[in-house]
């Protein structure tokens, strides 16, 4: 058998590559992209861990991630379409104002 | 003996890693939200593995299928800008691959002092499981979620409908 903390090392690195593109990505969607990476890690975890628990409830509590990961990706979406259109670019340098 | 299973465990987990790599570093965006798909349904993979079927075919509908063309239809909605590569800072890379390895050696060093456990070996009803859990156990917080799903339906058409509509 595969050991769960081998499982728990790729989602690790995982985790790691999204947070580097979120750090690194100055376009919106660049770093929505990077945080469905880091979501998606998260998601490995709560599995692996899931199965060596054997009762079902981590798995249960990674499809709930699931729904609501997808819930925030549609709502990033909006916003997305809403910078672009209201001020013509999707660079986060230029989005500072958006606060207040 | 031992190290067997660990074959297509290793193959996939480098597929993997080199796929999110590729999605953190490729310069086009639709390149990247190509390589994101392929990661989504390399970690369905990684579920068969873990004997997660029922999983495994949700990440694949909703993931794969649906978050992937989402996020195709906003790239080529905003085409126009990204179409001119926004560049990276290269002070800022080198303190985000510092950042993120400092705490990829933080998780690593917390895995490797946990007890090595195994996954369980295979159930049969491991998708039946998981249903009781939702309808009996989780059953509120079920419901909570579809309520979830409508206000951000209703809040996405919201913020990105036209003014003048």
């Amino acid at each position: 058998m595969v050991p769960v903390s081998s499982y728990m090392l790729l989602a690790a690195g995982m985790f790691s590559m999204g947070l580097y593109g979120v750090l690194t990505r100055k376009n919106v969607l660049g770093i929505l992209l990077s945080v469905e990476l880091m979501a998606n890690a998260v998601n490995v975890n709560l599995v692996a861990i899931g199965r060596s628990l054997g009762d079902g409830r981590g798995e249960a509590f990674a499809l709930f991630a699931i729904a609501l990961t997808v819930a925030e990706v549609v709502v990033g979406l909006a916003i997305v379409i809403f910078l672009h259109r209201s001020r013509r670019s999707i660079d986060v340098d230029q989005a500072a104002s958006m606060h207040g | 003996m031992s190290w067997l299973p660990m074959v297509p465990f290793a193959l996939l987990a480098s597929a993997l890693l080199a796929c999110a790599w590729c999605v953190v570093t490729s310069d086009d965006l639709v390149h990247s939200v190509l390589w994101l798909a392929l990661t989504l349904v390399v970690t369905a993979g990684v579920y068969v593995q873990l004997q997660a079927e029922f999983i495994a075919a949700v990440q694949v509908l909703l993931y794969a299928g649906g978050v992937a063309v989402l996020m195709i239809f906003a790239v080529l909605l905003t085409k126009r800008l990204t179409g001119e590569r926004i560049p990276h800072e290269s002070g800022n890379r080198v303190r985000a691959a510092l950042a993120s390895l400092s705490v990829f050696g933080l998780l690593t060093a917390f895995i490797l002092r946990m007890p090595a456990s195994y996954a369980q070996p295979a159930q049969r009803s491991a998708t039946k499981v998981l249903g009781e859990r939702f309808l009996v156990d989780y059953a509120l917080p079920f419901e909570v979620l579809s309520v979830l799903l409508v206000a951000t339906m209703i809040g996405a058409i919201v913020i990105a409908r036209k003014e003048d509509a």
